[in-house]
């Protein structure tokens, strides 16, 4: 994610001068998820077999991970003021940051400056009605889905939801479902918005746990 | 972006004869463009640069092409401090082109680059504006029947003793119509008010620039015209095996598909359909020819002759015998890549052509070539070929085509598709991207021995394409077989060693490069300054004192130096926690600019801060133009050194576009501090002089951050990947 | 090919142009404004920067066809006294150098402004990161949007 830190990498598998190992990396976390990033979910059945309560909440949670911890749903769903954005998951260029609403600067660059209503791929931009960041309190990035998971139930940190309105959320909210259809050579999340809210749902019934770490 | 021998380019301006340089092409385009025989070498007559109009208003014709760094400026403030005018009555445009009377005297051709603008013209439209006012005085005389000698000009205003006043324009005709004098007398220096003066001159194009009439090719909207995009190799050297253009055809818009010989041409009423049109386009490639060399590949081609000894072109001393003296000794790789100009304005261009004479209109900056290229294409003869010269939304070298490859497309699109159907030819900004005709990619590799705190060897192996090799200049600017563009700064480092040696492999590769704002100074002053700085370090020495000691030949380094050194207050400032400062000098052009660079590192790389820069370019003619070139040359060298680069996967060109082709944005720029260096020396260019210290500064500032210097560029990579 | 009635500078303007063409074109070439440039075509530049019922927009970046009845105001048709300080302090400072990219940082500019009164530098970083100029002036955007708000204050 890191744009100095990967130049860092080239440089020394450019094979350099000793002065430059001796630079400390940035602390910047690396979020990999983009890389690991099948293309299907495997259905709620799939996990009948699971006879733990608890422990099919845990898969059905994980396998739900799938789609949170694709880039196109962590980039709007950063841990600091800026998106981050490509399959990459790169700073967001241009620099804008979430402002009120998150929804950009007030004066200058707000989301809407460049997204609208719909993907438009003539000029390579996403779009949606609702395009937005994600509060600061529902920041994703750099936390496990463990953590992540114990954050989408948290009242206090997901917009007031009870679980009944965070599985509608999920599985029927129009920017979540943009993340299925984001357009131009974005790779789409995994499984479809339907599949994922009937893994969101099943994971509520079976009790909602949360996988460690 | 074309005087790269400096010292023959010099000579040639003191010579003040034309054609030296480009002797041979000169002479060809002189025989082509005719009448060449009455014609005095250098041209002031007043009537070819000056439209004096009743309003008063003076236009001046401006030899070269105004893409920002201010020759329309330049030119009215030469021609308004001889002419004596009111600065608010200047005006400037374009000369059309016409190699007889708007030649760059440091060419022999009309054409801008080299920060040649006003170092060429210095003279001549001091020239140009003495004779006008000789001129016009003359015919006041005659008309208020008193002596010349006894008539005073200022501001404008045209006055004798007797109560006869008047301004420029009643007397324009009358005196326009005069002989031209021979020698007309330039002001003392001492004389002056708007040369080198602050605050009295200000830009002639600001306003319609900040309002949306500044006119630019892009904006030609003729009746009839059709706007033409071509499908180009994604590979260079690939060309069309076949093509489909049905569904092109069938495209609301479009009116035809033609082929060219760079690829399938696209007409249409419109951009949006003449793209459209081109996506739709099925094309076959032949790519048997084309490069298909990765990034990689090439890195490890260059790398591996980088360890071998090239061509020599220059050597001093023993180098190896002193290298063999040990010491501290240093080697150190040094790898730039492939960069793109990326200006504002893609290339562009319009043709009108009738069947029997062409009109072409465009941000053209290199007219001469351009010209002979469009006749040749058309069949026409050169009187029959006329180019109007528009504002273009910046260069940095790319404009300045001796391959002559976007007037050969523009003629070659316009007869494609026939007489009496003007066309605008419109690059995207991925064909601009894509599209070669990059700053040359090159390793260089630096080896140099410390001992005794004295620098006592150093060598440059440089591994780079030539720019001019196959163009019109090769003949003319080779030396021993290798282009000086590669070299040039290489060659002759401005610090005393007495065992030096440079050398050079000049590889093919098949993608087209060209000048890229400062040229080979862009690399070739990054390796010099970033060595010497890790040699005097290794010296134990301070950057800027262990400089000045190693520069006793060389007044104008050590006076840049010293004069950034005083700005920045290099002895006595305290550098804030977290943050280092680096220096460098570099002398491109004729030019000499030193800049200390403050920064501190972030996730996403080095935080430029502040830049102080000094500069030294001879008489100042319009210092806030400096400035502002020396503030541009900043923000355009440290945009590249950190973020850019054109990677190759298999041949084909990676970036297209600013989304991975990162340019400096605002929040990237550091403040910035000027000081223009007192000189009477000739004035020199600075258009691209502000740009090579820049990189190195960085890089040194790095290494004293304890980061090290960056020896594989960009900086902070990946924007490509 | 559709016919749109665009309302630019509060004027009707008939272009005829495909659904999916970017405003920007149908600004150039279908109503022949060409103040607003075209630089990148994926908003990435600001170039092609216009306000759509009041909103900063790349017009590069959406569909004539996503317009409907909306206002579209372009750097001709820029009259606000924000607007009238930006361009007096741009000249006062001789910001352009090329101007290919001034007529998007103009209109950015003012867009500020118009909200913020007195903006901070950070504030002049991210509403005017997105307009590129690669002439790279930068430095005197900053100091001209700084004193265009000094002048708005008397």
């Amino acid at each position: 994610m890191s744009l100095f830190k990967n130049s860092m990498l080239a440089l020394v598998a450019g094979g350099l001068a000793a002065g430059l190992l001796a630079f400390a990396e940035p602390s910047f976390q690396e979020a990999d998820a983009a890389v690991s990033n099948p293309t299907k979910l495997q259905s709620v059945s799939a996990f009948a077999k699971i006879k733990n309560k608890n422990e099919r909440a845990v898969a059905l949670f994980t396998e739900a991970g799938k789609v949170i911890q694709s880039p196109r749903c962590m980039n709007c769903h950063p841990a600091t003021e800026r998106p981050t954005q490509t399959d990459r998951m790169r700073p967001h260029i241009p620099l804008v940051v979430r402002g009120e609403g998150g929804v950009g600067a007030a004066g200058g660059l707000a989301c809407a400056t460049c997204h609208h209503e719909n993907n438009f791929d003539a000029a390579n931009v996403p779009g949606n009605p609702k395009w937005a960041l994600a509060p600061i309190e529902m920041a994703w990035q750099g936390k496990t889905l463990g953590q992540i998971c114990t954050q989408i139930k948290d009242k206090e940190r997901n917009g007031g939801k009870d679980m009944a309105a965070l599985v509608k959320h999920m599985a029927e909210d129009e920017l979540v479902g943009w993340g299925w259809h984001p357009g131009g050579n974005r790779t789409p999340a995994p499984g479809t918005q339907k599949q994922f809210g009937e893994l969101i749902k099943a994971w509520a019934d079976a009790g909602a746990a949360c996988p460690k770490g | 972006m074309t005087v790269h021998d400096t010292k023959l380019s010099r000579r040639t301006l003191l010579k003040g004869s034309a054609g030296l340089v480009l002797g041979a092409y000169v002479a060809r385009a002189d025989k082509l463009f005719a009448q060449a025989a009455a014609k005095p070498s250098i041209n002031i007559a007043p009537n070819t640069f000056l439209i004096i109009k009743p309003d008063n208003t003076v236009t001046v014709l401006c030899k070269g092409i105004e893409f920002g760094q201010g020759p329309f400026t330049g030119m009215a403030t030469l021609v308004a401090e001889e002419l004596d005018a009111d600065w608010a009555q200047m005006r400037a445009d374009h000369a059309p082109s016409n190699p007889q009377l708007y030649k760059n005297l440091a060419f022999g051709m009309q054409g801008t680059g080299g920060s040649t603008a006003i170092a060429n013209s210095y003279i001549q439209m001091r020239q140009v504006g003495a004779a006008a006012r000789q001129m016009l005085v003359a015919a006041a005389a005659d008309a208020w029947q008193v002596p010349a000698g006894e008539i005073t000009v200022d501001n404008g205003v045209i006055k004798h003793a007797s109560g006869h006043e008047g301004r420029f324009g009643e007397f324009a005709d009358k005196a326009m119509a005069m002989p031209v004098p021979a020698d007309p007398k330039l002001k003392d220096p001492s004389q002056f008010r708007l040369i080198g003066k602050e605050g009295v001159v200000k830009r002639l194009d600001s306003a319609d620039k900040t309002n949306g009439k500044a006119f630019y090719t892009l904006d030609i909207n003729e009746p009839d015209m059709l706007t033409v995009v071509v499908a180009r190799s994604p590979k260079f050297g690939g060309k069309v095996a076949s093509f489909d253009a049905t569904a092109a055809k069938a495209v609301a818009g479009v009116v035809d598909v033609k082929q060219v010989s760079n690829g399938v041409a696209v007409y249409a009423k419109g951009f949006w359909p003449a793209k459209m049109g081109r996506d739709a386009l099925k094309i076959t490639w032949d790519d048997s020819k084309a490069e298909k060399r990765g990034s990689a590949e090439l890195l490890q081609q260059f790398r591996g002759l980088s360890k071998t000894a090239g061509k020599l072109v220059k050597a001093e001393g023993k180098f190896e015998e002193s290298m063999a003296k040990g010491g501290r000794v240093i080697e150190v790789e040094y790898v730039f890549p492939y960069l793109a100009h990326a200006a504002m304005e893609p290339l562009n261009a319009y043709l009108k052509w009738d069947g029997d004479t062409a009109y072409a209109r465009y941000g053209c900056q290199f007219p001469t070539p351009d010209h002979m290229a469009i006749s040749k294409v058309l069949g026409l003869p050169i009187e029959k070929v006329k180019i109007d010269v528009l504002l273009a939304g910046g260069s940095f070298g790319r404009r300045a085509q001796q391959s002559t490859h976007q007037a050969i497309e523009l003629a070659e699109v316009a007869k494609a598709i026939g007489p009496g159907k003007p066309v605008k030819l419109v690059w995207t900004r991925e064909d601009d991207m894509r599209g070669g005709y990059y700053r040359p990619y090159c390793i260089h590799r630096m080896r140099g021995a410390v001992r005794d705190g004295k620098i006592e060897a150093w060598s440059d192996t440089i591994v780079s394409q030539s720019i001019m090799k196959g163009s019109f200049f090769e003949s003319m600017m080779f030396k021993d077989g290798l282009d000086p563009t590669s070299y040039e700064g290489s060659n002759e480092i401005p610090y005393d060693v007495e065992n030096f040696r440079c050398d050079m492999h000049q590889v093919d590769v098949g993608v087209p490069v060209l000048w890229w704002r400062s040229v080979g100074h862009t690399h070739t002053g990054y390796v010099v300054e970033a060595f010497v700085d890790e040699l005097l370090e290794a010296a134990g020495k301070d950057p800027i004192e262990g400089r000045l000691a190693l520069l006793s030949k060389k007044p104008r380094h050590a006076g840049a130096l010293k004069a950034v050194a005083e700005l920045a207050d290099w002895k006595n400032y305290k550098v804030p926690a977290g943050r280092a400062r680096g220096v460098a000098v570099v002398e491109s052009f004729n030019t000499f600019v030193a800049q200390v660079v403050e920064l501190s590192m972030t996730d996403d790389g080095p935080k430029v801060h502040k830049v102080w820069c000094a500069v030294d370019c001879g008489v100042a003619v319009n210092p806030d133009i400096i400035r502002a070139q020396m503030e541009g040359g900043i923000g355009f060298g440290l945009g590249h050194i950190l973020y850019a680069e054109q990677t190759l996967d298999a041949g084909a060109p990676v970036s297209g576009n600013f989304d991975t082709y990162r340019s400096l944005r605002i929040n990237e720029m550091p403040e910035i501090e000027v000081v223009i260096v007192k000189s009477t020396e000739k004035p020199s260019g600075v258009g691209e002089p502000g740009v090579p210290p820049l990189g190195p500064a960085v890089a040194n500032a790095l290494a004293k951050l304890g980061v090290g210097r960056p020896r594989q560029l960009p900086i902070v990579p990946g924007a490509s990947a | 090919m559709a016919a749109f009635t665009l309302k630019i500078n509060g004027q009707a303007r008939q272009v005829d142009v495909d659904p999916n063409t970017p405003l920007l074109w149908a600004i150039r070439d279908g109503a022949g404004l060409t103040g607003t440039k075209y630089g990148c075509g994926v908003a990435q530049c600001g170039a092609c920067t216009v306000y759509v019922d009041g909103q900063t927009v790349r017009s590069c970046s959406m569909p004539v066809s996503a317009i409907g009845t909306s206002e579209i105001t372009t750097i001709e048709g820029l009259d606000s006294k924000e607007a009238k300080a930006v361009q007096a302090a741009w000249v006062a400072l001789d910001v352009p150098q090329c101007g290919y990219c001034q007529s998007g940082q103009v209109m950015s500019a003012t867009a500020l402004l118009s909200v913020n009164p007195t903006p901070t530098d950070n504030d002049i970083d991210l509403a005017m990161n997105g307009n590129i100029c690669r002439c790279a002036t930068y430095v005197r955007i900053r100091a001209a949007i700084h004193g265009a708000a000094k002048s708005l204050e008397g």
